[in-house]
């Protein structure tokens, strides 16, 4: 069961593997996740399946390592096993024909974007991609971005690739030169709140795909619960994908933080323990 | 019903029960005290994680068995919800056959060990017994009977594998792996099906693994019953949700005949109050996830949960009483219950709440959460409860809670556990087309279980919303009886 087929490293914390979960395959849309459980006493962690191949029978991840339990997958190799996968979650991304997509990626939200960006540009819009992150070792997927976008702009904070400067200001030149129909942002929750700012204030429609805490992914615990609207929503069975215009981010900052000092107790336990 | 007086009759006329009867008089019987059961002493076991009933000895199951009168008429069992033939399993005690009074409840109830421990008795067959209804005395304890006999039964490596018919090779499969669909599957596979059953989560078992603690059930006792299943022929697969890894139409397509829809009350609500979305507040399902089904208390798994010191479940049922001296075994100073009724008024077992008491659980009754307010990260520090008071009865019978205007005040809180009930899994009715459900989207079934759509068949908490276990497992069993019908009368046409 979801043996690991291949490995392919991004950066030194930026990890691709192709994993047989032959079921998820079949069923993935663009915009779905799972969760992974390595061993007994592993914890359950969501992954946006970053592509599929339904013939061969697998999925795609990309992991960025955070903590614990990404880097005990990320340090798997080809013929492990991963314990438990299930999937595939969420909502897929609504997909239609509007004209003009402006897609927007940070860091390892890169992956997520790559399946949405791909199939927009599928169903026939044009799509300009704006990629951004810290430096030119953390961009990942631009290759591949690239075959599936009409334009890409790179922006790194440090400028050692693309243009310098934040995902936003490449946002504004995109804006400022086309008229955009649809935007989706995906990457870190802060990317995504000024991001969404942006295109506010231009009134573009945009869609972000949260990436809260979670435990089951079924809707059966609540931990993924954000206010999106003044309402409450389960980003795993509601999500991941809401109106980014109406998502409360300051909220959803503040929960990612809930284990924030455990994680970071049990990250150095685990780093003192396993190497370096 | 007639024809169950007689057999009831018959059976009781049985020379080994009326040599049993008159071994002591009825007379001396009912002068006999009910036996208290063995348990952890309150201040040990609320540090530490084991169960807390610890059963009875054998001396003190065989003095509880003479107490039952084997009454003609046995009210006790119509106050089961799967008609356990009482009298004769506990007279098997009596007798000293422990394995043949195990095999008795076997013949109905497929998790005896299960809900020996977790039915609300004092509201099902000992409510009937003879003793409550006429006498005005504590009834028979036969739910610790029979956790006593299915105990003895585990325990003595002898366990009985129902007999199975041969194998028809017809494939069915239910859709999650709670204790409805465990019951559905002992039967179904009794009767020669060919059994899969899909779990969404990674264990088996429901709200059995990840919502009823350790404490109160053990999960080697859940895992011995799915062990026999498994010795039976009953197929288990994990980490599968239908609906969402195959529709149920990508099921047939793979043979299966029909289905079992047994996907529980999942889905947690919340009281949608200001400051709820606050870190450090929780749904019960979630808490209790967390430190059941992940393990996230224990040093070396890897899920975190929060500890605090003053922990706050919002609540009075089952739920909130597992949370609460869950919460308390973690090390809470402060753990408390706050309920909007009275004790009077609490859903929970009788036995839950006492044993809370013991604990030195704290409860805020006549109370309800208005409000939550947080630190400037976010975290939960204090609750704001507003007194209540009670007023008229309402639709459920209960006296209904009326807030006191201008009695709000402060309480200091790290954690908060809501535990104010459970919504139907929406799931498998949003993913199969023309499946009628009720408006609070349970799944409407006829007398056999079946829904509208012909193939599926539903149980447990899916049809009732939050339920229990032996009504759970008693609808898996006339779903299965409803099921075999449907399919044979297909194979004929
Ligand atoms: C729908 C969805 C899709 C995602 N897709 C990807 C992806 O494709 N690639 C990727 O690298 N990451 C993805 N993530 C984030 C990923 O789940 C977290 O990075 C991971 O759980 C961190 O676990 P850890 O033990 O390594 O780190 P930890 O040390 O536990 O945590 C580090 C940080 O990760 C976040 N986090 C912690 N636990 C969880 C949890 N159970 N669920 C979600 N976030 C958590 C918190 O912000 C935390 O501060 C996704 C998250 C969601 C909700
Ligand atoms: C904390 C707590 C304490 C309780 N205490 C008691 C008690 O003391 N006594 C008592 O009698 N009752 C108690 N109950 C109630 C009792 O547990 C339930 O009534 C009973 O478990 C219902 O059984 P079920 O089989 O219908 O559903 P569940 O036990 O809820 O099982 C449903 C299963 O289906 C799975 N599932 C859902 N959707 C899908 C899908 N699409 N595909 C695959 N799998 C799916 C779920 O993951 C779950 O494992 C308690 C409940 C809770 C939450
Ligand atoms: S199954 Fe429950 S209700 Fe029935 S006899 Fe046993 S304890 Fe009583
Ligand atoms: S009603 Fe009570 S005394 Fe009578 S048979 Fe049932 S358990 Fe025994
Ligand atoms: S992760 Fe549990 S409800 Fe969303």
């Amino acid at each position: 069961m979801n043996k690991i087929i291949s490995k392919e490293y991004f950066s030194e914390k930026v990890v691709k593997l192709e994993i047989q979960a032959p079921d998820i395959a079949r069923r993935r849309k663009a915009g779905h996740f799972v969760i992974v459980k390595l061993g007994k006493k592993g914890e359950r962690i969501p992954l946006t399946i970053a592509g599929a191949d339904v013939e061969k029978g697998t999925i795609t991840l990309v992991i960025q390592i955070v903590g614990v339990t990404s880097d005990k997958i990320a340090s798997l190799n080809v013929g492990d096993e991963i314990t438990d996968v299930v999937g595939p979650l969420g909502e897929a991304t609504h997909i239609e024909k509007v004209g003009t997509v402006l897609a927007a990626g940070g860091g390892v939200g890169v992956a997520p974007l790559l399946p949405i960006v791909e199939a927009f540009k599928k169903a026939g819009n044009k799509v300009i991609t704006v990629l951004a992150a810290r430096n030119k070792e953390l961009i990942i997927l631009e290759d591949e971005i690239r075959k599936y976008s009409d334009e890409v702009i790179i922006m790194t904070d440090d400028g050692s690739y693309g243009k310098k400067g934040l995902v936003t200001e490449g946002m504004e030149e995109v804006i400022a030169k086309e008229k955009i129909d649809l935007s989706v942002v995906i990457g870190p929750a802060i990317m995504m709140k000024f991001a969404s700012l942006t295109t506010k204030k231009h009134n573009i429609k945009t869609y972000a795909s949260l990436n809260t805490i979670m435990v089951d992914g079924t809707g059966m615990c609540g931990a993924c619960r954000i206010t999106v609207g003044g309402e409450t929503k389960f980003v795993c069975v509601d999500g991941p994908e809401f109106d980014a215009h109406k998502i409360d981010f300051d909220e959803m900052l503040m929960r990612l933080n809930a284990y924030k000092e455990e994680e970071t107790i049990a990250y150095e336990r685990h780093c003192r323990s396993h190497k370096h | 019903m007639d024809t169950l007086k007689d057999f009831y009759k018959e059976e009781r006329a049985k020379e080994w029960r009326a040599k049993l009867r008159k071994n002591i008089k009825t007379k001396d019987r009912l002068e006999f005290t009910r036996v208290e059961m063995l348990a952890q002493d309150p201040n040990v076991r609320n540090k530490n994680g084991d169960e807390v009933n610890l059963g009875l000895t054998e001396k003190l199951a065989v003095a509880e068995a003479q107490r039952c009168i084997d009454c003609p008429d046995p009210t006790c069992i119509t106050g089961c919800p799967v008609n356990i033939y009482i009298p004769k399993f506990i007279k098997r005690i009596e007798e000293g056959n422990f394995l043949e009074a195990a095999k008795v409840l076997k013949e109905t109830s497929s998790l005896p060990a299960v809900c020996g421990r977790v039915c609300p008795q004092e509201k099902q067959c000992e409510e009937q017994c003879f003793y409550t209804i006429k006498l005005n005395k504590p009834p028979v304890a036969i739910g610790y009977l029979e956790r006593f006999a299915a105990d003895y039964e585990m325990n003595s490596g002898q366990a009985s594998i129902p007999e199975i018919s041969e194998s028809n090779g017809i494939k069915v499969a239910s859709v999650g792996a709670g204790p409805a669909s465990l019951a559905w599957a002992a039967d179904m596979a009794k009767m020669g099906y060919d059994v899969t059953l899909f779990e969404a989560l990674h264990e088996i078992g429901g709200v059995l693994k990840y919502g009823i603690p350790e404490f109160r059930l053990p999960n080697d006792v859940v895992d011995f019953e799915i062990n026999n299943l498994k010795k039976m022929g009953v197929k288990f697969v994990t980490n599968f949700i239908v609906g969402k890894t195959a529709s149920i139409q990508d099921l047939r397509d793979k043979g299966f005949k029909a289905f079992f829809v047994a996907s529980g009350a999942g889905l947690p609500r919340f009281m949608n109050i200001e400051g709820e979305n606050s870190i450090g507040v929780f749904s019960a399902n979630e808490y209790l996830t967390r430190i059941n089904l992940m393990g996230a208390a224990k040093e070396d798994y890897d899920t975190p949960v929060s500890l605090g010191k003053n922990v706050a479940i919002i609540g009075g049922g089952n739920t909130a009483m597992d949370a609460v001296r869950t919460a308390k075994r973690l090390g809470a100073e402060r753990a408390m219950i706050v309920y909007r009724r009275t004790r009077a008024e609490m859903p929970a077992r009788v036995e839950e709440v006492e044993h809370a008491i013991e604990e030195g659980v704290e409860f805020l009754n006549l109370n309800n959460p208005v409000k939550y307010i947080a630190d400037e990260k976010g975290r939960v520090k204090k609750m704001v409860l507003q007194k209540m008071e009670l007023g008229e009865p309402d639709a459920s019978g209960r006296r209904r809670p009326i807030p006191i205007e201008g009695s709000e005040y402060e309480v200091d809180v790290d954690n908060v556990v809501v535990a104010v009930g459970v919504s139907p899994n929406p799931l498998i009715p949003a993913s199969v087309k023309g499946l009628e459900t009720t408006k609070w989207g349970t799944i409407v079934v006829n007398d056999d279980f079946q829904t509208s759509i012909e193939d599926m068949f539903a149980g447990g908490d899916i049809v009732r919303g939050g339920a229990t276990v032996i009504l759970a497992m008693g609808d898996g069993r006339k779903a299965a009886a409803g099921m075999d019908k449907y399919i044979k009368s297909k194979l004929v046409s």
